[in-house]
């Protein structure tokens, strides 16, 4: 869909080649697994859960600026470290293999409002499947965006600057809402499916209880603190919502990705899928606490390359890869936090917008464009 | 309101509290063995017996019921980052003083969780505890006579009735390849020496097999005596079949340490409908190996089907166990024990 297909100069056999390459790296990642990793994911989740205690410990002195700071500061990290390092890998199953049910895909619930079943859906099958399909992955654009030039240009899309910024502020709710497919089951027809009614039931429970516990129930403990408290809760699940937006987008959005119709996936080897991973995604670079407060989606092309591989992991496999993209000549995209969400948010303006038209077009570009 | 109800309703409003998590996610942090705490243990010494052998200390959580002699527990723990599930006999008493338990174990070759106790295990870990069962105990009105007929590892179970009961007058035949294979050796020469036990001593490596059929001559009295046996399937079947000739079928009473399997299943399509996983199995391996090979949260014990620590239900197809070949379809309510069952057909699992 691409106008200039990236991956053109490899050939069959090679990227048949390049698929083996890449299951060499992840069966060596797999028969290493151990005690080290075991032990890692043990303590990351011990310190989340000691960081998220004092730290709402701290906010029932709330009323006292000092500790609003520092209560909301420890818990929005706290709820970043939940949600990314935690939460989202242990549901991709990364932890499994150690057979521990309390550390589970199958048993894990996590501090967010969609249920976990459900995003393990949308998200783990979906999404990771799909990844970057224009009109099956809902993640690009969450169905409210243009993502791409080729997309037809609606006056509509001259907002989406604004929905973004909202996505951004409230995302668990935007996820949430997706992995239900409001947009398209809130047809009339669509609306009374027992199906999803259970689902949106399902959802409504979870929403219940969460704000229950952050803006009910923990603002009541702090007394006298209940206002400020309140608001440092919501200052958390905003501080939260904003960093986990941001450092999805850098995932997908910048420039370099590419994106893929329907039509390309069809029949699609082994081989062609790792590519596809390859070039529909992006990295973040950075230091150790940014890939662990990222939970190691800094490593996003690794991560889609192998889902289910444990986080602590990535950084190592992602020396490999990068090798195997020099190797294929193909461009590994990544770039600081701030380069990242600045070129992700350049593009959502860019294609608020209707195309330019290009000024002078070359022969060659112009075929190119006639195949895609 | 009571206080029981009490503490209900204050727990439910703790929930509320730690939602999506529990009240003891957190508690566990600091208290892993604390009374209400799922059931723990944190190993605190172990001791050499043989050059592969170890007595394993273990201090129970709050929630321990305690065990009679004889009986075994299932134990979970990491072994390279895996929580692996095994049984062993409890040699500690009953009455032990300082209230911690021991298991004895023997590494067995390629056995992941033998190997890694009896070399590897660190006082102070926090392992997995179930509940003490098994039915190879004393009756509660201790018999006159006993014979205890143990080869191997099988004296485990025996060391912690030994140790738990003072009987009158008790003979152990137990057979070991070599002396320095002797688990419990030098306790068991001291009970010999405070005459509390008479001991027959077989090193197989030298002395040969022992011949149940020739059990009289060194156990004269063997036929009034009540009999615990623990040992090899082929000791067993063997005792098995000399006490039923010999008409005292009921006091003999036997442990088996590992299924005898007789019958391979036919295999099939193995799904695991809760986590939608579906895999090919053969008819010889046990269902619960299939799932833990994919990936699927598989609850196991013994690994032998004693423990039923393992019992799923079968939501659909048929089962074959694997030490009777007797088939089991699926219908409301049929839990099957994966550990000693082989797919016979295609089947789906709640799991």
């Amino acid at each position: 869909m691409t106008a200039i297909d990236p991956t053109a100069h490899l050939t069959d056999e090679q990227i048949e080649e390049l698929g083996r390459e890449l299951d060499a790296i992840r069966d060596e990642v797999i028969a290493s697994r151990g005690e080290k990793d075991a032990a890692y994911i043990r303590k990351v989740i011990s310190v989340q859960r000691k960081l998220e205690l004092t730290s709402r410990g701290i906010l029932l002195f709330s009323i006292f600026p000092p500790a609003w700071l520092i209560g909301t500061a420890g818990l929005s990290v706290a709820k970043i470290l939940e949600n990314m390092e935690i939460g989202h890998n242990v549901l991709h199953g990364q932890w499994d293999w150690m057979r521990d049910p309390k550390i589970h895909s199958t048993t894990w619930e996590w501090d967010h409002v969609s249920p976990a079943d459900q995003w393990k859906h949308s998200h783990n099958e979906l999404h990771h499947t799909y990844t970057n399909v224009i009109g099956k992955d809902n993640d690009l654009g969450y169905g409210i965006m243009r993502v791409d030039e080729d997309q037809k240009w609606h006056p509509i899309h001259l907002g989406q600057p604004l929905w973004n910024f909202i996505n951004a502020c409230f995302f668990e709710y935007g996820i949430a809402a997706y992995d239900l497919e409001l947009g398209k089951n809130l047809h009339k027809r669509r609306r009374k499916n027992p199906e999803f009614r259970a689902r949106a039931k399902a959802v409504g429970r979870k929403i219940r209880k969460q704000v229950l516990k952050d803006y009910v129930i923990h603002p009541l403990l702090s007394g006298p603190s209940f206002l400020t408290t309140l608001a440092a809760t919501f200052t958390a699940n905003l501080v939260r919502n904003l960093w986990s937006h941001s450092v999805i987008m850098c995932g997908h959005f910048p420039e370099g990705v590419q994106v893929f119709e329907r039509r390309s996936i069809e029949g699609e080897t082994r081989g062609q899928w790792y590519l596809r991973q390859m070039m529909g995604s992006a990295n973040i670079s950075g230091s150790k606490l940014m890939h662990l407060m990222t939970g190691n989606l800094s490593h996003q092309i690794e991560h889609h390359l192998f889902p289910d591989l444990p986080s602590n992991r990535y950084a190592e496999v992602a020396v490999k890869v990068r090798a195997l993209f020099e190797k294929y000549e193909l461009e590994y995209v990544t770039g600081s936090l701030p380069k990242q969400v600045f070129s992700a948010w350049h593009k959502v303006f860019r294609l608020s917008l209707p195309n330019k038209k290009p000024k002078v077009q070359t022969p060659d570009r112009e075929k190119e464009l006639v195949a895609a | 309101m009571t206080s029981a109800a009490l503490r209900s309703r204050a727990w439910k409003l703790l929930e509320l509290v730690t939602t999506p998590l529990l009240p003891s996610d957190y508690l566990d942090l600091v208290s892993p063995l604390r009374a209400g705490a799922d059931l723990r243990g944190r190993i605190e010494a172990v001791h050499p017996e043989t050059p592969d052998a170890a007595t394993i200390v273990i201090r129970p959580g709050r929630g321990w019921r305690g065990h009679r002699a004889g009986q075994y527990i299932r134990i979970g723990i990491d072994v390279d980052g895996v929580r692996l599930w095994r049984a062993y006999s409890v040699t500690s008493p009953a009455n032990r003083a300082d209230g911690r338990i021991t298991i004895t174990v023997k590494a067995i070759p390629d056995g992941k969780v033998s190997n890694h106790l009896v070399r590897d295990a660190k006082p102070g870990t926090v392992i997995q505890l179930d509940q003490a069962c098994g039915d190879f105990v004393l009756p509660e009105t201790k018999p006159a006579k006993v014979l205890y007929l143990t080869a191997g590892s099988g004296i485990t179970p025996a060391m912690g009735m030994l140790r738990d009961a003072e009987l009158d007058d008790v003979v152990m035949v137990h057979s070991a390849p070599r002396k320095e294979d002797v688990i419990f050796r030098n306790d068991l020469h001291d009970l010999v020496a405070d005459k509390k036990l008479r001991l027959v001593e077989l090193h197989t490596d030298t002395d040969g097999m022992l011949d149940v059929a020739r059990l009289h001559e060194l156990v004269p009295d063997w036929a009034e005596r009540e009999t615990w046996a623990c040992g090899p399937a082929g000791l067993l079947d063997a005792a098995e079949e000399h006490w039923t000739a010999h008409g005292l079928a009921d006091s003999l009473h036997t442990e088996r340490f590992r299924p005898s399997v007789v019958v391979a299943g036919d295999g099939g399509e193995v799904t695991f409908s809760t986590t939608g996983t579906t895999v090919e199995a053969d008819g010889a391996t046990p269902l619960l190996d299939v799932g833990e090979e994919a990936g699927v949260l598989m609850p196991s014990g013994c690994r032998m089907g004693i423990c039923f620590g393992c019992v799923t239900p079968l939501k659909a197809g048929a089962v074959r166990d694997l030490r009777t070949g007797e088939i089991t379809e699926a219908e409301p309510g049929v839990l099957i024990q994966t550990c000693v069952s082989a797919a016979a057909g295609p089947c789906d699992l709640e799991r």
